[in-house]
Order: C-alpha cells, then sequence, then structure tokens
C-alpha cells in the first residue's frame, strides 16, 4: 500500500509506557514495586462468590448477560453510590459497567470528545487520559499540580502539590468540552479537597464544562481524609461521569470490571460507544462483584468493612516504605491516598549520570538500570506528564506498595545494600 | 434547548434557583445579559451532546430484542445464546484459576501468555504456517472486541469497506463510527426464493468486482455466516482474494462459527489461500468455541505488520482481558489441542451435537408448511414467513414486515426469534423482510416447547 495501513487516529499513540515497563520487569528477577497491582488476593468473600458463580448451578452464568451491566450489578452499584452522594441513581439508566475504569474512560472521551474539543487534563495524570483524547480527536489542555514547598522540618506531602486558581481559569476556553479530575490522583497519592473540588466544579457551571472523574482510588485515603465525590457537589451532578473499578477496590485488578454513573442524558451516548466496541461484559466477574457490594453495603463503615480494612492496611505500608526511602536520601512525598509513592531523586546521587541533550527523561533511564542492576523495578513519573513537561519532572520515580510484607521487606533490603554500597566503608 | 420564553422580544430563561415574585428583576438582569445568554445557549446546546462519531449508531437490535425476550415464559430462540451447559473441564478450569492469588491480576496487554501460545499451536495447525504468539496475536473482548480494534486500527474517512448482506448487525455501525463509508453487497438466492440450503445463497462475481474501487480498504468477511449458516467454497474465498489482491485490499475475516461446519462442508480460512495472510485479520471466539458467550474472549491473528496496529488500539482502549478467563481459556484449549486428530475434540463433537439440532429444528420448521433454509454451519437458521401470510396491517408503525413478524410471534405465540433485516443496509430492506432468524443451540427441552408452539400454530392456520 502507498499510505499507511493504519488509521491516522493511531498516529503518536504507538509507545506505552506500560508495555514498555511492565515487559522490561518480567524479563528480569525483580522485587516489584512498579505496575500498580497487588501481589496478595483478593478478599475471600469475593474470590468465593466467583469461585460460586463459575461452578455454580447457573450455567446461564456462562454466557451474555445485560450489555449494559448485570443486572445484579448495576442495582447494587445504584443503590450503594446513590446513597453516598445522596442521588436517586437508576440502575438500568444512570449506570454502565465497562471492561475496567480504562474502557469507561475510553467511552466518555469518544462519546463526547470531537475534533476541534479541548480536554483539560491535570499534570501529573494516569498516562492514559492523552492519547484518549487524542484518538478522539481532541485537543489535550495541560495544566500541571505545582509544588510548594512544606514547613520547615515537615515532609512534602501530595497535599502540597496544587491547582493555581488563576491557572486553572485561564485554560478554560469557548473550546472546552472536560475536564478529567483524578482523585485519589495516581501517580501523586493527591486527595483533592472540598474547597479545590468546588473550583473546578464553579468553573465547570460556569462554562458549561463537562467533568470526567477518575475515582478509582475512592477508598484509599489516608490519615483521616475524605475522598469527595465532585458529582455531589451543586450544578455537577448534570455534568459529571463518575467512574470505579472492582479492580481497585476489591484488589482484583485482573477482572477487569469497571463502571460509571451520570445522568441519563450523558450516560446514553456512552452506552452507545460501548454497545459498538465490547457489546457486553463477562457476566461471572459482575456476578461476584455484585456480591462483593452487597457485603459492602451491609458492613458500610464497621470495621469489618473491607473499605475500612484496606486503607488501614495500606497506610502502614505506606508509613513503611516512606521510612525506607528516607533512610536511603530517596525524598518521599508522603500520598494522601492511592497505593503510590513518588520519590524524589534529586539528592540521591546514584551511579546513573544526568545528561542533559539525552531523549530519554532521567527517570526513565534510573529505572532501567535500577532493574537491572539493583532487581528492584518502580515506574517514571516523566511518564505521567505531557511532552511539553516532562523535562521539569523527570527525577521522581513512582513507587507501588500495594504488595505484601514480604515484598516490601525485600525492597528495603535492595535499598539498604543500594546506601551500604554507596556510602560504603 | 427549547427552555426559553419569548417576553417582549428579549428571551427569559427560567433558571432552577429562580425565586417566584422576583420576576420583573430578573427580567432586567436577562436583558442586560442578553448578548452573553444567546451566544453561551447556542454552545450550551452543544456542550452536553455526543460527538459526531456515534449520530445515528445508538438503535441496536439486540437491546431492543433481549429486552421484550427476557421474559421466562417466552421460548427464546432469538439471541445467539447458547441455554446448553459448556463442557465441564471449561468450568473447572475457570474454578482452579480463580483460586490462584496471581491469576487475579493484570497479565500481559495484548494476551495472556499461556493463551497466545496455545493459539498460535492450534493455529499453526490449521493454517500450516509458523503464527508468532506475541506478535502475531491479539486477545480481545469478545469477537465483537477484535472487530471493533480491526476497524480503528486499519480503516478511516475517505475508505470504503465493503459488507456482504445479511451481515452480523454491528459491522455497519463499526464501519460507520471508524468514519468510513459501507459498500452493500447481498448475497442472493440462486432459487429465487425457493432456497432451501444456505448453499444457495451465493455473491454475483461480476456485482463483487463493481463494488471494487481504489478507496477500497478492506472487505469483510463472515464463514461460517451469521445469519445464513453459509459455508464459503474455495472456489467462492478464492473470487473474494482475487480482488483483495488486484485491489491491494485487507480482508477482516469473522470465523467465530469455525468449528460448526456439517456434513459435507469444510471451514476454509481465506488467510490460507495465496497472497492473503499478509493481508488478512482473522478473527475468533471463545464464546462460540466452548459456548461460553458470557466470557467475552476473541482473538485476532495475522500478520505483525497489521496486528500491531490492533495492539496500539488495545493499549488505548481497554488496556488488557480478563486474566482467570484467559488463563481457563488456555486451559481448556491445551485439551483440545491435544486431541485435535480425535473426533472426541470438543470442536468436532459440539459440531455434530449441533448438526441434529439443526435436523430437528428443520423439521419442525417443515412440518408446519415452511421452508427453512438449512444452514450448511453456525447456529442459526433463517426461513421464509410470508407463506403463513400474517395480517400485520393493524400494527401502524413503520417498520419492514419481519419486525413487526417478530413482535406480534413475540407477543401472541411467545416464541422470539431476530428479524432478517436487522441484519441488512437500507437498500435490501425489501428483499429480506420475509425472513426471520432462529437459533438453534439450545437444549432439548427448549426445543420441545418450540415445537409445541410451532405445532399449535399450525393447526391455527390449518
Amino acid at each position: 500500500m502507498s499510505r499507511p495501513v493504519q488509521a491516522q487516529r493511531l498516529e503518536g499513540l504507538d509507545k506505552n509506557v506500560w508495555v514498555e515497563f511492565v515487559k522490561l520487569a518480567a524479563t528480569y528477577p525483580t522485587v516489584n514495586l512498579g505496575q500498580g497491582f497487588p501481589d496478595f488476593s483478593p478478599p475471600d468473600f469475593v474470590k468465593e462468590a466467583f469461585v460460586k458463580a463459575v461452578s455454580g448451578e447457573n450455567a446461564m452464568l456462562h454466557q451474555y448477560t445485560r450489555v449494559f451491566g448485570h443486572p445484579a450489578l448495576v442495582t447494587i452499584l445504584a443503590r450503594f453510590f446513590g446513597k453516598l452522594l445522596g442521588q436517586d441513581i437508576d440502575p438500568l439508566t444512570n449506570v454502565m459497567v465497562t471492561v475496567g475504569a480504562y474502557e469507561a474512560l475510553f467511552c466518555c472521551f469518544q462519546a463526547l470528545v470531537d475534533s476541534g474539543d479541548e480536554v483539560i487534563i491535570i499534570e501529573p495524570y494516569f498516562d492514559c487520559y492523552e492519547p484518549m483524547v487524542k484518538m478522539a480527536g481532541g485537543t489535550p489542555v495541560f495544566i500541571p499540580l505545582r509544588p510548594k514547598t512544606p514547613a520547615p522540618g515537615k515532609l512534602m506531602s501530595s497535599g502540597d502539590w496544587q491547582l493555581d486558581p488563576a491557572e486553572l481559569a485561564s485554560k478554560f476556553t469557548r473550546r472546552t468540552k472536560a475536564i478529567v479530575l483524578n482523585s485519589p490522583n495516581n501517580p501523586l497519592g493527591k486527595v483533592f479537597s472540598k474547597k479545590e473540588m468546588e473550583i473546578i466544579a464553579d468553573l465547570c457551571v460556569k462554562h458549561d464544562v463537562l467533568c470526567f472523574s477518575d475515582e478509582v482510588y475512592e477508598w484509599l485515603v489516608y490519615d483521616g481524609k475524605k475522598h469527595i465525590r465532585i458529582a455531589s457537589l451543586p450544578g455537577m451532578w448534570d455534568r459529571t461521569i463518575t467512574i470505579g473499578s472492582a479492580g481497585k477496590t476489591f484488589s482484583a485488578t485482573g477482572w477487569k470490571v469497571g463502571w460509571m454513573f451520570g445522568p441519563d442524558h450523558l450516560v446514553k451516548h456512552l452506552r452507545t460507544v460501548h454497545q459498538n466496541c465490547v457489546y457486553h461484559c463477562p457476566t461471572a466477574a459482575q456476578e461476584a462483584v455484585a456480591q462483593g457490594f452487597q457485603r459492602e453495603f451491609e458492613h458500610y463503615g464497621k470495621p469489618e468493612s473491607y473499605f475500612v480494612q484496606l486503607p488501614q492496611e495500606l497506610q502502614q505500608k505506606r508509613d513503611r516504605l516512606v521510612q525506607s526511602l528516607l533512610a536511603v536520601g530517596m525524598k518521599p512525598i508522603i500520598p494522601e491516598g492511592t497505593y503510590f509513592l513518588i520519590a524524589d531523586l534529586s539528592d540521591f546521587k546514584a551511579e546513573v549520570p544526568n545528561l542533559p541533550d539525552c531523549e530519554e527523561p532521567y527517570d526513565s533511564r534510573f529505572i532501567k538500570w535500577m532493574i537491572k542492576n539493583k532487581g528492584l523495578a518502580a515506574i517514571p513519573v516523566s511518564a505521567f506528564y505531557s511532552t511539553a513537561q516532562k523535562r521539569n519532572f523527570d527525577h521522581l520515580i513512582r513507587f507501588c506498595f500495594v504488595k505484601e510484607e514480604a515484598t516490601l521487606k525485600a525492597a528495603e533490603d535492595i535499598l539498604q545494600q543500594w546506601k551500604l554500597k554507596k556510602t560504603g566503608p | 434547548m427549547g427552555r426559553g420564553v419569548r417576553v417582549e422580544g428579549m428571551l427569559f430563561v427560567p433558571q432552577r434557583f429562580l425565586c417566584l415574585g422576583i420576576r420583573t428583576q430578573l427580567l432586567k438582569t436577562v436583558s442586560s445579559l442578553r448578548s452573553f445568554r444567546f451566544s453561551a445557549l447556542a454552545t450550551m446546546a452543544s456542550k452536553h451532546k455526543n460527538a459526531k462519531r456515534i449520530e445515528g449508531l445508538d438503535s441496536n437490535v439486540w437491546v431492543e430484542f433481549t429486552k421484550v425476550a427476557a421474559d421466562p415464559s417466552i421460548v427464546n430462540l432469538g439471541q445467539g445464546l447458547p441455554d446448553i451447559s459448556p463442557p465441564s473441564y471449561v468450568k473447572e478450569e475457570l474454578a482452579k484459576a480463580a483460586a490462584v492469588d496471581r491469576l487475579n491480576q493484570y497479565t500481559r496487554g495484548f494476551g495472556h501468555p499461556a493463551l497466545v501460545k496455545v493459539l498460535s499451536q492450534v493455529y499453526e495447525k490449521i493454517c500450516g504456517r509458523k503464527i508468532d504468539p506475541y506478535t502475531d496475536i491479539l486477545v480481545t473482548v469478545g469477537g465483537y472486541g477484535s472487530l471493533f480494534s480491526a476497524m480503528q486500527a486499519l480503516i478511516e474517512e475517505g475508505d470504503e469497506v465493503i459488507i456482504i448482506e445479511p451481515f452480523y448487525d454491528c459491522y455497519e455501525p463499526m464501519v460507520k463510527m471508524a468514519g468510513a463509508k459501507p459498500v452493500f453487497i447481498p448475497l442472493r438466492d440462486k432459487k429465487a426464493g425457493n432456497s432451501a440450503s444456505s448453499a444457495d445463497w451465493v455473491l454475483d462475481p461480476t456485482e463483487l468486482a463493481s463494488k471494487f474501487n481504489s478507496k477500497t480498504k478492506a472487505i469483510i468477511l463472515n464463514t461460517p455466516h451469521n445469519p445464513i449458516g453459509k459455508v464459503y467454497t474455495k472456489e467462492e474465498l478464492q473470487l473474494i482474494a482475487d480482488l483483495c489482491i488486484k485491489h491491494d485490499s485487507l480482508c477482516i475475516s469473522d470465523e467465530v462459527y469455525e468449528w460448526l461446519v456439517y456434513t459435507g462442508n469444510k471451514h476454509i480460512k481465506i488467510a490460507t489461500l495465496p497472497g492473503m495472510w499478509e493481508r488478512t485479520v482473522t478473527i475468533g471466539s471463545a464464546g462460540k468455541t466452548y459456548s461460553v458467550t458470557g466470557w467475552k474472549l476473541g482473538w485476532s491473528i495475522g500478520p505483525q505488520h497489521l496486528i500491531k496496529h490492533l495492539q496500539v488500539v488495545q493499549q488505548n482502549t481497554l488496556y488488557t482481558c480478563s486474566t482467570p478467563l484467559q488463563e481457563a481459556l488456555a486451559q481448556a484449549f491445551l485439551i483440545d489441542f491435544k486431541r485435535m486428530d480425535d473426533p472426541d475434540c470438543y470442536f468436532y463433537s459440539l459440531s455434530r451435537e449441533l448438526e441434529g439440532k439443526r435436523n430437528r429444528m428443520a423439521q419442525l420448521l417443515q412440518e408446519v408448511g415452511l421452508k427453512p433454509v438449512i444452514p450448511d454451519g453456525g447456529y442459526f437458521m433463517i426461513v421464509d414467513v410470508s407463506a403463513l401470510d400474517v395480517d400485520l396491517s393493524d400494527m401502524v408503525e413503520d417498520r419492514p414486515y419481519d419486525y413487526k413478524f417478530v413482535t406480534w410471534m413475540i407477543k401472541s405465540k411467545k416464541l422470539s426469534a431476530i428479524p432478517l433485516t436487522a441484519f441488512c443496509g437500507l437498500e435490501t430492506k425489501e428483499q429480506f423482510e420475509k425472513y426471520i432468524r432462529f437459533c438453534f443451540i439450545k437444549q432439548d427441552s427448549t426445543l420441545d416447547a418450540a415445537e409445541m408452539i410451532l405445532k399449535k400454530w399450525s393447526k391455527q392456520t390449518a
């Protein structure tokens, strides 16, 4: 063929940090604190529900279910989140199940973003937002979270990274179709406060802009912080799609069950995309997630709730990793939420030289070296930044701490060994 | 928007927070903001609107008819939904996989290693060529997901895509969503309305050739064919292949029913014809292979230079498919791969089971005076219902005869099917509106219930 065989919509979308770094971590023997997935099991009640669904009497759980979501699942999701938002949520018109939150995001952009539309993305961002906006023909408009110096004697927190309200307001134009909000934020761990959300909400209402709210880490908030759902703020329900994930909620990333909810006049367009893209989602896992939510609905707020226990467990792991990193001279930025933690390498004089003329960002080269020479995997934070900003944020690496004790101990040992080697006798 | 009310030449837009009694004040405010409001209204109306790519793609025959047929008192021979059980080892492998911690977490985006490896083995054997599991295969969410990935990867505005009618209904909206133009060509009944076999439905070679031009990016082939059940012969495939090569077009070959071919027929992969491997994406489905439609796993197989683009789509749409399902499928495939030369292999035993059901279904329809088109493959059967001469003139909606017939049949006979015009473009509706499609991958009790309805029906019309 004289012209390229592939469609133009794929232009510039072929690189992917996960494909690259997941492969690397699998190639070398590593303690893997890179890709975000638990290396422990989903909770028993949800695993059992899945086993029951696939081996039980009802063989129809191996066949197609309702296209827009298994009835048992959309029903409990509508009840559960309706209660949390104080909003009447109809399971059939306001909720849709997707193949992971990833597909929910894809549906948002395909359904509602056209050529010429601008979409505001807050940096650092989960890397897929940018290519998805582009694939929909839209123009990503970036705004960075800016780190403020913490109070003396205090460690930097994700809360110290903030949007400049005037700068944010300037990003809204006639062409702004939507803003993508991710709270708790991957990779930084920032949990947007109510005040910060109100600033965003006010601009959305003023400019009649939609909000795609990626809330997959909604249960993972620490230090008594509260996760705010922007759809619950005044004027926001009618313009927000809220996205969630069973993978993150129930530590079962391999199930690829996600969902979204919002007003019917927006969700109906996402239904159109979904029915022309994957059509159905697998049945059995939806049944299991429905049972999981039913159980959590009954135990909501109680000590035995998984949504209470998991963040408690993870806060301890976070604190432990923070100490390990401090001990070796990497500066951790304390995350208020998610199971990710960013470490600043600026003071960590390591064997990887800074080459200002090199194409590949420093953090990426650092991690590749670290994987091969230290057997420890992380993810370069520059992967979560736009091309324009990569150079400014290339001394940060992201660790994932939703790992069992043995893994975190192994990481600790590697870091300790590394420090000893550097400081030496 | 339609909610504005003209008051003395000014546009008064009621706000949700309007307090009763301050109308005059608001009118004043509105008039001063008039110019802002006018332009804001114009943009406001467009902000919540859908993107152009999905314009007109919202209706879907399945969403409509599965809702209707969800009533358990209706004998459902509509949607292609097996109510037979998958083989027990398939269910067992899934239960086993779910119990392994690591298998509940992310796997490789383009396909779980164990699964792509066994798929490459199975298809190497069939195709007689080397297939690299990592570069030549993509695992997707059902055959549907493969179709979508192929279209998004390879089709765009300015392209034409040939679709053979009747067609699995998603082809047309997917081509449109990719911005391209569908070009239709119908299968024609060479028995001119008297067809008794799916083999009677053929493409006119001259007509087919006329559909190809320099804009033809691809042709979508579906064999065995849904809804007619046609299994394309080598000669028919060669005709299509020659045109693809001549015009340098691609072939998207939907072969999800590849194992379901009945006595006297052979499924041939167009990708195995000379010059075709490098331009064909072949699609398969676990749902149809193992009677597990609810697993939603499919795959695309083809040359690296095409598959790599489908992989890029995957990494920007859903990234990866379910791990435990892929592991279970891999184990099931290993079991059947080992016995691929054995008649007990599920690929062949399912086909034998379905041939029996096909024959029974055909007989039931013949006994009530209908002339079904006996399929050579797949698990669907179409039948011309005009002989029943049902008067539907009191159904006023402007819809083709078969839609009205099926709606009526569901309501009054408690039997569901799918109207054939759901599977064709606008131009050919008249040609196909007397046909409806039955699905026969159903357990005996379902077919028994259908038999009772049909017998009663024929007594009434006698």
